[in-house]
């Protein structure tokens, strides 16, 4: 069923790190992904992945399910890893072959870099595993509006995104009726090569196209019946509020970046 | 004067070829004289093109009228600083049941409305259960649009206007897409907000049978009112409903086919139950 696709990867349960304030998570994920850059010793290393298995503990998702979501990643992994590996200038040289060469320079680079990719992904996922979509784009408006003052559209664009979410289901289902109704007419999606294929798309897509621009019109109509005008005094049926919760995990957030920092320094 | 009043409505648009060059005006709604009161239930009627839908658009301050004026609730609609306040008493129900819903959860898009008004946050709440509970569709607060019927669908719609708690509802059309079991549900909705909340109904149709429990009917035809009554007068008139490509309900064309026959019966009999009364006198 097309109507049923979920969107983003949200694990559906309830746990104290899913019903934290969206702002809490966006900015715990951005914390997170510094400190990964500013560890570069093993304890720097260690106290991160201490502290993402710690949450992911909290958060009730599954390890197994946050690691297969590692499996996209894992070429980009293995190229990396074999670029620091082989092409990194240091002491000691174990073996040397033309410009390729193994140091002890380049293996802790090629270890530390993996991890570094490898707990980027699973902080960042672990924030889409327990927020929805609507959670995130409310919290993006809220914790963005800053960015006003530099006359970035953060309403509008928040807007926008949550209108996207509510269309990407109904705009499916439609480019799956209009492919049937053209393979009913002998259109051909599955022969031939990449290109084949691709050209195939086109008497799809236009389509497609056509009918979500109507839609935007009407849409924007019947936004206008319903008096919007912009995000200026509007009022939230549900406003992000800080609970005591966030304000405990700011703390603890920023203990851990001090930490981090602390054992980087100190070793 | 009513909540709605037009005096002398026109609105025309102008038709361009390929190099948009004005090709010719064309007058979708003609001198119009409405005055529609509180608490009335009024259809309109018309074939397309007849410029039913441009009136319910003039009556949302969505067009604006070419010359002439319309009044909602007394405000001139070319008047800007009225411009919200008109939408918000006169709320308006579209045609597509998918494209006016605008959020992702059913109770998130009846909060639309009063969120844009600057309603707090607890009085939306408020809102969105009495307008949930009077279209009846409490059950599905949280529910995604995407899992609802079309006419589920158009309750939601109806339901997110009626918290904005307009004095109006003008319905363009809302049943067009729906199937016969979601049109009677939507016209049931729509019939209970009329007569239990006192809320004033416009609707715009092309189905007769949606327009027999009106209190009064507007038949349009090339941009000009060519009718106005009970549904009783207007189903009397079968033979011009018909040359203006409008079919009366089935029961009434069964007992006006007969009356031509020579079987002696009333005019305008609008439901199965009267024509059974009827011959059986």
């Amino acid at each position: 069923m097309l109507k049923d696709i979920t969107l983003g990867q949200y694990y559906p349960v309830d746990s104290p790190i899913h019903r934290l304030d969206p702002r809490t998570k966006l900015s715990a994920t951005m914390i997170y992904i510094v400190s990964l850059f500013l560890a570069d010793n093993l304890f720097c290393y260690l106290m991160a992945i201490l502290f993402i298995f710690a949450v992911i503990h909290i958060s009730r998702v599954p390890l197994g399910y946050i690691v297969r979501g590692l499996r996209p990643i894992f070429f980009l992994l293995m190229i990396s890893v074999a670029f620091n590996l082989f092409l990194t200038n240091g002491e000691p040289v174990y073996w040397k072959w033309g410009f390729l060469q193994l140091t002890g320079t380049g293996i802790r680079q090629a270890f530390f870099m993996a991890l570094r990719l490898i707990f980027l992904i699973m902080g960042s996922s672990l924030m889409t595993f327990t927020t929805t979509p609507t959670a995130l784009t409310d919290g993006m408006e809220k914790g963005l509006r800053f960015l006003r003052v530099f006359k970035v559209p953060v309403h509008e664009v928040a807007m926008m995104m949550s209108i996207a979410l509510r269309f990407i289901p109904i705009l499916t289902e439609e480019a799956d009726k209009i492919q049937k109704a053209q393979m009913a007419r002998g259109a051909d999606f599955e022969n031939g090569n990449l290109i084949a294929r691709a050209k195939a798309l086109i008497p799809l897509l236009v389509p497609l196209f056509i009918s979500a621009f109507r839609r935007a019109t009407d849409l924007a109509m019947a936004m206008e019946a319903r008096c919007y005008h912009g995000g200026d005094g509007r009022t939230k049926m549900f406003p992000l509020q800080y609970k005591k919760n966030d304000h405990l995990s700011y703390l603890i957030l920023f203990g851990y970046l001090l930490i981090v920092i602390l054992l980087r320094f100190l070793f | 004067m009513g909540i709605i009043k037009t005096a002398k409505l026109i609105y025309e648009y102008a038709r361009r070829d390929e190099d948009n060059n004005v090709v010719e005006t064309v007058r979708a709604v003609d001198e119009v004289n409405l005055d529609i009161q509180e608490g009335e239930f009024v259809a309109i009627l018309g074939r397309n093109g007849s410029g039913k839908s441009t009136i319910a658009k003039q009556m949302n301050a969505l067009l604006f009228p070419s010359q002439g004026t319309i009044w909602i609730g007394e405000k001139d609609t070319r008047d800007e600083k009225f411009l919200w306040e008109i939408r918000q008493s006169a709320g308006m129900v579209f045609q597509n049941p998918d494209n006016q819903i605008i959020a992702t959860v059913v109770e998130e898009d009846v909060g639309f409305g009063p969120e844009n008004m600057g309603v707090p946050s607890k009085e939306i709440w408020k809102r969105v259960e009495e307008s949930l509970n009077a279209v009846g569709m409490m059950a599905y607060r949280k529910a995604s649009p995407n899992h609802l019927s079309g006419g589920q669908k158009q309750r939601v719609a109806i339901a997110g206007v009626m918290a904005m708690k307009p004095k109006c509802i003008i319905l363009d059309e809302p049943t067009a897409m729906l199937d016969p079991n979601g049109r009677q549900e939507v016209i049931r909705t729509v019939r209970e907000l009329n007569r239990q909340e006192g809320i004033t109904v416009v609707l715009i149709t092309h189905y007769m049978e949606e327009t027999v429990h009106a209190d009064r009917i507007i038949v349009m035809d090339q941009g000009k009112i060519q009718m106005t009554g009970t549904p009783r007068e207007i189903f009397s008139h079968v033979q011009e409903l018909k040359s203006m490509k409008l079919d009366v309900p089935q029961v009434t064309e069964l007992a006006y086919e007969l009356k031509k026959e020579g079987i002696d019966l009333p005019d305008g009999i609008l439901t199965i139950q009267e024509l059974v009364d009827a011959l059986c006198q």
